[in-house]
């Protein structure tokens, strides 16, 4: 039953739109002002003590910052901007939350009403650009609209397969008076986030699963988005079955569990790509078959029975075809096909991954990791930064070489510890998106690896980390080249190094102007100690390690091939 | 028989919505990036009050790229179901005008023989022109057209977009309807 309201409070749509985001727990904000956003700027002067706002220099910051702190937060990320150019600005990021299922509500300002259509200053078609990109876009246009519009947002935005929603609101609905009472949205007839459990497809899993003599699990967000890291583990404990995880599917498992065997794909570890086509039944949790992940489809694991888990209808079938379906939501789902699987176990079939592991250790892993000599490696940094967080840190990368590297070497004891683009593969992520991630996980140690093309696309965030002394370790790889498509070109292109070299300024002296603690370490002999300088630093800390500038990211499956067809480099050969 | 263009067949995509703004756009777009034309489009308002159906005709050589576009359509939060069918499962129509020049209609001489061949309904004589208007499927209003081109001359010539209804018992859109307002009642319980 409904209470009848004593007083229904008559307020500014900016009130309104700030009273709907305390409604839904929103604490944290990024965003940038503007001319068509300035009255909801001006209510949030009101509620500084409830909401704390981020100003961040580039709306492409504040979205990246905004899926950072969803990333590993758990909560719906909130960027706000203005107008024109400020929305514009977002689309970057907004691309990048849809691609990786990021939950957002992006605010922008908008003219007025009566404006809307004229060519007004700083009026850009926000929904018509933004439609192919969010989950949902909507323009307020009415004052009316707010609650309903911010309760649909958040619904639509963080339930399902989640991803970014934006809301448009023009000036007058933002100045303009009503009548203000809050619903929270829990049902849309034409939406339906979590399809029911088919259970005749549940039984036909278990009973393949039983019959496998060789499953291999394919790990994905779609785990960590449903919350659904236990009820993964009991499943693969259950049955004994080895997995692979995809580049979000990171860290839902801890790194050192017996039945982790790496990473999928293009850059993926040797073992889990070989096994796929290997197989006799494929167990895909939540993912979607990226390209980088199948390469070529005609070869990809035919063998093999495919059991497709998803909450995303449109995903099965688009790319790998599924012998059964496992519609719904993971945390649901998971537990009732491994209360009809039978417990099992693989060992001859688990003892197959181990040659290939040492392989891979003997010809790249131990190389990249442990050189002795010459120039220092990307992936040698990144195993001593995680060894020396003892694996407990939040680890966000850019895109790029140190992206791959990151992924491949470090290491994972708690979820939701991966922050990185991984279906855009959106330069310039990784900076902003740690500061979002240092908000939403204060109490861990953020690692930020960056390369020196991609902190080059954001670098205007130091200012946003000097203003709020934003305490994230900025690992900056620099090989003063754009190092993977430097890679492409040696492989691909004939060594012809079309524009990837880069002249590079100071980062120390830049960190230095915004008063941010730097080092540049060019020998080895000083990389721990400035690696532990830096971690134990009370602050901010930029930390320019200068790396080989030829390095190679192997093993390597090149783009459009089969996932077996790996290259090792160094002259080795599978 | 199914319409069929270079081994192509032609579907026909049925879209219930919200009516709510832009979503055509959302569908427009679906269909762009999937590299698919669309040949016919027809929107208004359905037999139920609040919800839009749109028909919408598109030429693929595969049923499974039907499948998978549909499911993407239906994904959108704004969209409340989306179907394929071919010619086969469908009664369809398309509605078409012709405007000729009353003169040249007058010379022809045997107007009757061709309204009684085409079932031809005519809604405007004037002393300048007179208006043809025939109801069937592409080929059928294309013969006409055809037809009046050589003999009369056509002065004007439009075609609506497909409307098409399933020959299925089942009405697709109550059910799913119903059984939203199921899952709605079940959540409501659940809360008390």
């Amino acid at each position: 039953m409904k209470e009848m309201n004593a007083e229904i409070p008559v307020i500014q749509g900016s009130e309104a739109l700030i009273r709907s985001l305390l409604y839904e727990g929103v604490d944290t904000i990024f965003g940038y002002p503007g001319g068509a956003i300035m009255p909801v700027f001006d209510a949030l002067y009101d509620h500084k003590t409830e909401i704390r706002h981020i100003l961040v220099r580039h709306e492409q910051g504040a979205v990246h910052a905004a899926q950072g702190y969803a990333r590993v937060s758990r909560k719906v990320g909130v960027a706000l901007v203005t107008s024109g150019p400020g929305a514009t600005n977002a689309v970057t990021g907004i691309t990048d939350a849809m691609m990786d299922s990021t939950p957002l509500v992006v605010i922008s300002g908008q003219v007025s009403s009566n404006l809307l259509g004229s060519d007004a200053f700083q009026e850009a078609d926000v929904i018509g650009i933004t439609q192919p990109i969010t989950k949902w876009a909507y323009q307020i246009r009415r004052v009316e609209d707010i609650p309903w519009a911010v309760s649909r947002a958040f619904y639509i935005a963080s339930s399902g397969r989640p991803g970014p929603v934006v809301l448009d609101i023009a000036k007058d609905a933002q100045n303009n008076k009503c009548p203000y009472s809050y619903t929270k949205t829990e049902f849309l007839r034409s939406y339906d986030p979590s399809p029911e459990v088919e259970l005749d497809f549940i039984k036909e899993a278990a009973v393949i699963i039983n019959q496998s003599k060789k499953p291999l699990a394919l790990v994905g967000q779609g785990v960590i988005l449903g919350k659904a890291e236990n009820e993964l583990i009991a499943f693969l404990e259950k049955a004994d079955i080895p997995f692979g995880s995809t580049i979000l599917g990171l860290s839902a498992v801890p790194s050192n569990h017996p039945l982790n065997c790496g990473m999928l794909g293009m850059h993926g570890n040797v073992a889990p790509n070989i096994k796929t086509n290997e197989c006799d039944v494929l167990i895909a949790i939540g993912m979607r078959f990226d390209d980088r992940v199948t390469g070529d489809l005609k070869t990809y694991a035919k063998q093999a029975k495919v059991i497709h888990f998803d909450i995303d209808k449109a995903e099965i079938d688009k790319n790998v075809k599924a012998t059964v379906r496992v519609l719904g939501d993971a945390k649901i789902t998971l537990p009732l096909v491994t209360e009809l699987l039978e417990k099992n176990t693989h060992s001859d079939w688990i003892d197959e991954f181990k040659p290939l592991k040492q392989k891979e250790i003997d010809c790249v892993i131990n190389n990249e990791l442990y050189p002795e000599e010459g120039e220092i490696h990307m992936g040698e940094v990144i195993n001593k930064v995680t060894e020396a967080t003892q694996n407990k840190a939040v680890c966000v990368t850019d895109v790029g070489q140190q992206q791959m590297m990151a992924t491949r070497y470090f290491k994972f004891t708690q979820s939701r510890s991966m922050v990185t683009s991984g279906g855009l593969g959106t330069m310039g992520f990784g900076l902003p998106a740690g500061i979002g991630a240092k908000y939403g996980a204060p109490d861990r140690t953020v690692c930020i690896f960056v390369g020196d093309g991609g902190l080059q696309m954001t670098i205007q965030e130091l200012g946003t980390i000097m203003e709020y002394g934003i305490n994230v370790k900025i690992i900056v790889l620099n090989n003063n080249f754009l190092g993977m498509v430097r890679q492409w070109q040696e492989l691909f292109y004939d060594e012809r190094y079309s524009e990837t070299h880069m002249k590079n300024p100071d980062f120390v002296k830049i960190a230095d102007a915004y008063n941010i603690k730097g080092r540049k370490v060019v020998e080895r002999a000083n990389l721990d100690e400035a690696i532990t300088e830096m971690l134990s630093y009370d602050g901010a800390y930029l930390l320019e390690v200068v790396v080989e500038t030829k390095g190679m990211v192997y093993p390597m499956v090149p783009a459009g091939t089969s996932v077996t067809n790996i290259i090792l480099g160094n002259g080795y050969k599978l | 028989m199914n319409q069929v263009m270079e081994e192509k067949t032609l579907y026909t995509i049925t879209i219930f919505s919200e009516n709510t703004v832009g979503v055509l756009n959302q569908i427009a777009t679906i269909f762009t990036r999937r590299q698919l034309n669309i040949e016919t489009l027809s929107v208004s308002p359905s037999a139920i009050k609040g919800i839009h159906k749109f028909t919408i005709t598109t030429f693929s050589d595969s049923e499974e790229d039907m499948i998978k576009l549909v499911r993407q359509i239906d994904k959108r939060v704004d969209i409340i179901k989306a179907y394929y069918n071919t010619n086969d499962d469908l009664i369809h129509q398309e509605l078409a005008l012709y405007k000729l020049a009353t003169e040249k209609v007058l010379e022809h001489g045997s107007i009757e023989y061709l309204v009684r061949k085409y079932n031809i309904r005519i809604l405007e004589v004037s002393k300048d022109c007179v208006v043809f208007l025939k109801a069937g499927h592409y080929a059928e209003t294309q013969a006409l057209f055809e037809e009046l081109s050589q003999q009369i001359g056509v002065l004007q010539f439009i075609r609506s977009g497909r409307i098409a209804i399933t020959k299925a018992k089942v009405e697709r859109l109550s059910d799913m309807l119903s059984s939203r307002e199921e899952r709605k009642n079940k959540l409501e319980t659940s809360d008390n």
